[in-house]
């Protein structure tokens, strides 16, 4: 008798397909979140998967902080076109133009102001669904996500109120102005999100494999040296084997010394690493509570 | 965590306690021995013991998420945790066992291969062990460890874990769970959990963990009747490449059994049958395909078929009836009255629902059925008839989780009101169209 048996992998994949489809059927306008990312990476991997032969039947979206690695813009628009998908991106440096987005006295992190220029796209297009690449071992107040996130017609989650989900029926229905958040790779973790790009042979931006670069010493971690934000002369700075882990802006996106040079090399340096992913991005560490703080006003 | 070379297994498993069990200890704690938390982790840990906890690392912290969580000092919602060790990965649901929040319990236990339930030595088995124990029995949940905790508060009395064992085996025979194992441990120490205690001589092991590891996971999956709600139709209508043109694929999840090329199957409610053309996956065509897989399967017909159908074995036809009876979660603050109309979603189709009669409510503390009921209340337990705008195809909830169970929809708010378990139906599916035939 052969052995009707799915690993670990086989087991996300299809509860993330299930997912995928649902939300194809049960929403008039979804759109993908797709920064290009290895999250998001992986949920274009599962949108072929879910759709094809057909096209891929909702957008990409991207919210650009306009602080972004060049090599991952470059990914971005080359990886849609692959697809033969429509790529939609908006940008705070345009909605600060128009007074989308404000920026604080002193902020430099464009991370906050991803909120109105997100929000602003979903009112725009009359998205009724987006699907992004978060994974609830990320963070803690991601651990409480649920597939289907419902928002508000403000774009808020209340995570006193979430509706429960239960089997694998998802309830999607909304009234009108309000906005599910859907997340595919919620039971994923990192290794397992690296182990399926291993497996499915899919092509990363090259930042996330071992480069030369200037990086400067800023709130204990090594962080790329731009004209975004000079090193300044009592800073330490250093060229140095790096890549990243976790890609955010440029300027708060910790860069880790490493020798890898393949995937495989990656899965190695993760099974034995001492720090979560998200100790790398200077945006978590502002409060315990900043991640909580930013979906309940209605980051993705 | 461990990188691996083999495909491993995955054990997910939900936690369920009173507010003062420690769970979340219990939790922090398998993380923390497993040698789960990273670096990072740990410092954000002592950094908190160092401002609330009078230096004393506070592994609930681990888990207690939300800050209104911290606030309040417990539990409020489902939190998921992962963990791997070489064995196996872990899904970790993490439910309250706060009353109000049965709700959470319910979504935590629904996927769960085994539960824990934990129960504090010195109180023994209260109310909150039984509700968690019948919800882990009406969803069928196929393992059960009872996780005797804060025994080194009893001194490590062996005579106090058999009383407390006694107490739960006295209403066992009245739930339908085959496997229970029994474990004491002190979560805040680390007790059984990782390590084997020194304080347990005459408890044999093994330790919490290494049971995870090794149970041995009956198949959650029903491979045996094979069940495809289509969930989505996929044609291309691609005008350019011909061999797309008439490509008509129905995608979805088996929700049991296998699909082999060649199989002769109907599609319901219709009742027009056909044999699987191809089995199309985006790595190539499968020879089959079994349940939780999600495929696209071609048909040797063209036929009208829309989400919300059932494809079946067309030797091994499901139940169909628009009159069901069916065990219910009952999760909104407004009760459930007789007379009240829903959605029900059941697979990939969502109906127009009237809940016509309510039978019965379990009263948990008893176990007894209370009928002369006109109500159920949030967190109540209990059966129901109720008739639909449309027949569902379907199974028991105790031969298919996936085609045997629905929510209720409340239309206006659009809340999930209510979790169900389909009896065994009745009537066998007959199709609509009895003299069609390819």
């Amino acid at each position: 008798m052969k052995s009707y048996h799915l690993d670990h992998l086989d087991y996300l994949e299809t509860e993330a397909i299930h997912i995928m489809r649902e939300v194809a059927s049960e929403f008039e306008r979804p759109a993908i979140l797709f920064s290009g990312g290895k999250d998001s990476i992986c949920l274009l991997r599962l949108a072929e998967k879910s759709f094809r032969p057909s096209d891929i039947p909702m957008p990409f979206l991207n919210v650009a902080t306009g602080h972004e690695f060049p090599e991952l813009l470059e990914f971005r628009d080359r990886r849609a076109k692959e697809l033969g998908a429509k790529l939609i991106v908006r940008t705070v440096d345009e909605a600060l133009e128009k007074g989308i987005a404000v920026q604080a006295p002193g902020q430099i992190s464009r991370n906050q102001l991803q909120i109105p220029v997100l929000l602003a796209a979903i009112e725009e297009y009359r998205f009724d669904a987006c699907i992004g690449g978060a994974r609830r071992d990320e963070e803690k107040a991601r651990a409480k996500e649920r597939f289907f996130s419902f928002r508000d017609s403000f774009g808020q989650w209340d995570p006193k109120n979430q509706r429960p989900e239960i089997w694998n029926l998802y309830n999607g229905r909304l009234n009108p102005d309000e906005n599910m958040r859907v997340f595919p790779l919620s039971n994923w973790t990192e290794m397992d999100v690296w182990e399926y790009i291993k497996r499915e042979n899919l092509e990363v931006p090259s930042i996330y494999f071992s480069h030369k670069r200037r990086c400067v010493r800023r709130s204990g971690q090594w962080v790329p040296n731009t004209d975004l934000m000079p090193a300044k002369p009592n800073e330490e700075v250093k060229e140095m084997i790096v890549r990243v882990r976790t890609i955010g802006d440029i300027i708060s996106t910790g860069c880790v010394e490493s020798p890898a040079t393949t995937v495989d090399d990656i899965i190695a340096e993760i099974a034995a690493a001492r720090v979560t992913e998200r100790g790398s991005r200077a945006d978590d560490k502002v409060s315990e509570a900043a991640m909580e703080d930013r979906k309940k006003a209605g980051y993705f | 965590m461990t990188a691996s070379n083999h495909p491993i297994d995955l054990l997910r498993f939900n936690t369920c306690g009173s507010v003062d069990d420690g769970k979340s200890t219990l939790i922090g704690r398998l993380l923390y021995d497993s040698k789960s938390l990273m670096e990072d982790q740990i410092e954000a840990l002592e950094r908190s013991a160092d401002i609330t906890g009078g230096g004393q690392i506070n592994l609930a912290n681990l888990t207690d998420g939300l800050r209104a969580e911290r606030e309040q000092g417990i539990t409020i919602d489902v939190a998921y945790r992962y963990f791997a060790t070489p064995r196996r990965k872990f899904i970790i649901a993490d439910t309250p066992g706060h009353v109000q929040y049965t709700r959470n319990m319910v979504t935590g236990a629904s996927t769960a291969n085994l539960s824990i339930i934990l129960i504090d030595a010195r109180q023994g088995v209260i109310e909150q062990s039984r509700r968690h124990a019948i919800i882990a029995s009406l969803l069928r949940i196929p393992h059960l460890v009872v996780a005797i905790n804060k025994m080194d508060l009893v001194d490590w009395s062996h005579e106090r874990f058999l009383e407390i064992q006694d107490q739960f085996e006295e209403f066992l025979p009245r739930l339908d769970i085959k496997d229970v194992k029994f474990i004491p441990v002190s979560a805040l120490n680390g007790d059984n959990i990782v390590t084997a205690s020194p304080h347990t001589p005459w408890y044999p092991g093994p330790t919490l963990l290494g049971h995870l590891e090794t149970v041995h996971i009956a198949s959650d999956w029903n491979l045996t009747n094979f069940r495809f709600p289509v969930q989505w139709v996929n044609r291309p209508n691609n005008p350019t490449d011909h061999s797309l043109h008439d490509f008509r694929g129905l995608s979805g999840q088996i929700s049991g059994g296998v699909v082999k090329v060649g199989q002769k199957v109907m599609v319901l409610p219709s009742g027009f049958t056909s044999t699987v053309k191809q089995i199309w996956t985006i790595n190539g065509p499968l020879e089959e395909a079994f349940s939780p897989q999600s495929v696209t399967l071609v048909l040797e017909h063209d036929l009208d078929i829309s989400r919300g159908d059932v494809i079946v074995d067309a030797s091994d036809l499901p139940g169909a009836s628009n009159e069901l009876q069916a065990k219910i979660c009952w999760m909104a603050p407004r009760p459930l009255t007789e007379g009240r109309q829903f959605l029900l979603k059941h697979t990939t189709q969502t109906v127009k629902a009237v809940v016509t009669a309510i039978e019965d409510r379990i009263n948990i503390s008893t176990f007894d059925k209370e009928t002369e009921v006109s109500e159920l209340a949030m967190n109540d337990l209990g059966e129901v008839r109720i008739k639909t705008a449309k027949p569902l195809i379907y199974d028991g909830y105790a031969t298919n989780r996936l085609t045997g169970s629905f929510i209720l929809i409340e239309p206006g708010t659009n809340a999930t009101v209510a979790a169900g378990m389909l009896l065994p139906p009745t009537e066998v599916a007959r199709p609509e169209y009895k003299d069609f035939a390819i």
